[in-house]
């Protein structure tokens, strides 16, 4: 397809990076303010706007043809049930015959010492580990 | 004789094109399961909080702002190849595959210091996800380059100019996939 139907020309990719810079800015001091809302907003709904100004914008996925829109969300889709079909799971502390251990995955700040401790730990539970 | 990707269209679009839209496809599954599976895990262990507090955000941070710009270098490439003007492609694709280079080196020694500071792959649930999501990222960005200084090397010599565009889109890709892993490895402490 021609730049001219995709309408290319006309974007001004410099004022759309702009843009990005300037919600890249947001997202990193947003949760410098250490409220869990405004973190969540700023790192993760900024993260959102980016990739949209990126799709629409750099990829021009707005002038694509459905066949590309079809095929890509497909792939979210697929992305979406894999995360609705484990989280429940995945989500839970503890199962009809199961109890889910801190272990591997509790680590504190200091690796060395308590890496190993964790290990250690895992071990023990490891009969009643998930 | 010009290769099938450029001659036919399949569904109205270039089958090279369409070709790099599947790529993305199984990408999305790829990353997609990955972040997924980093999320959900994420919710489940509170304590990996504290484990994220040890990433360094202003490296991300720079890392983000690299891509940002080495994806505008790609799309003003694709600009220009569309204008037919290849040389000017080939050298805003030689300036993405520089930003690229930056981003791998900031990488490095933010890792160089990470493992120094005991913090492995093997260290804990959320290293194990860091260094998976981070490292897979990482031989996208490598993959890219490379490809990158091929279509560069044809596109100096105006020949297949359709190929910047097609590079750019998974270039836009592997950009989009970063802007999720640095609120998630980064931010969300």
């Amino acid at each position: 397809m021609s730049a001219d139907a995709h309408g290319h020309h006309e974007t001004n990719y410099v004022k759309i990076w702009a843009i990005l810079v300037g919600l890249l800015v947001v997202s990193v001091l947003g949760p410098m303010l250490g409220h869990p809302v405004i973190t969540l907003i700023t790192a993760f709904g900024i993260a959102l706007i980016k990739a949209y100004l990126v799709a629409k914008n750099f990829m021009h996925l707005n002038v694509e043809k459905p066949i590309v829109h079809w095929t890509l969300g497909a792939a979210l889709v697929l992305m979406v049930l894999l995360y609705a079909g484990i989280m429940p799971d995945v989500g839970r502390a503890s199962g009809e015959r199961w109890k889910k251990n801190a272990g591997w995955h509790y680590h504190g700040t200091s690796p060395h010492s308590e890496h190993s401790e964790g290990a250690e730990k895992g071990k023990g539970e490891g009969a009643t580990g998930h | 004789m010009k290769p099938i990707a450029t001659t036919r269209s399949a569904m109205g679009i270039m089958t090279g094109k369409l070709a790099v839209y599947w790529v993305l496809v199984s990408e999305i599954v790829i990353f997609g399961g990955l972040l997924a599976c980093y999320v959900m895990n994420r919710i489940a262990h509170v304590e990996w909080a504290e484990q994220a507090a040890h990433t360094n955000t202003w490296a991300g941070a720079f890392n983000t702002l690299i891509l940002l710009s080495s994806s505008l270098s790609a799309v003003l490439a694709h600009q220009a190849a569309e204008k037919g003007n290849g040389k000017k492609a080939a050298n805003l694709l030689y300036l993405t595959c520089l930003g690229g280079l930056v981003f791998l080196i900031v990488k490095s020694f933010e890792w160089t210091h990470e493992i120094k500071a005991g913090f492995t792959i093997q260290s804990s649930g959320f290293w194990a996800y860091y260094y998976t999501a981070a490292g897979l990222h990482a031989f996208h960005v490598i993959a890219g380059m490379l490809v990158m200084l091929w279509v560069a090397s044809t596109a100096k010599k105006n020949q297949e100019l359709h190929r910047v565009e097609n590079v750019g889109i998974y270039w836009h890709f592997v950009d989009l996939v970063w802007i999720f892993l640095f609120p998630l490895l980064y931010i969300a402490k």
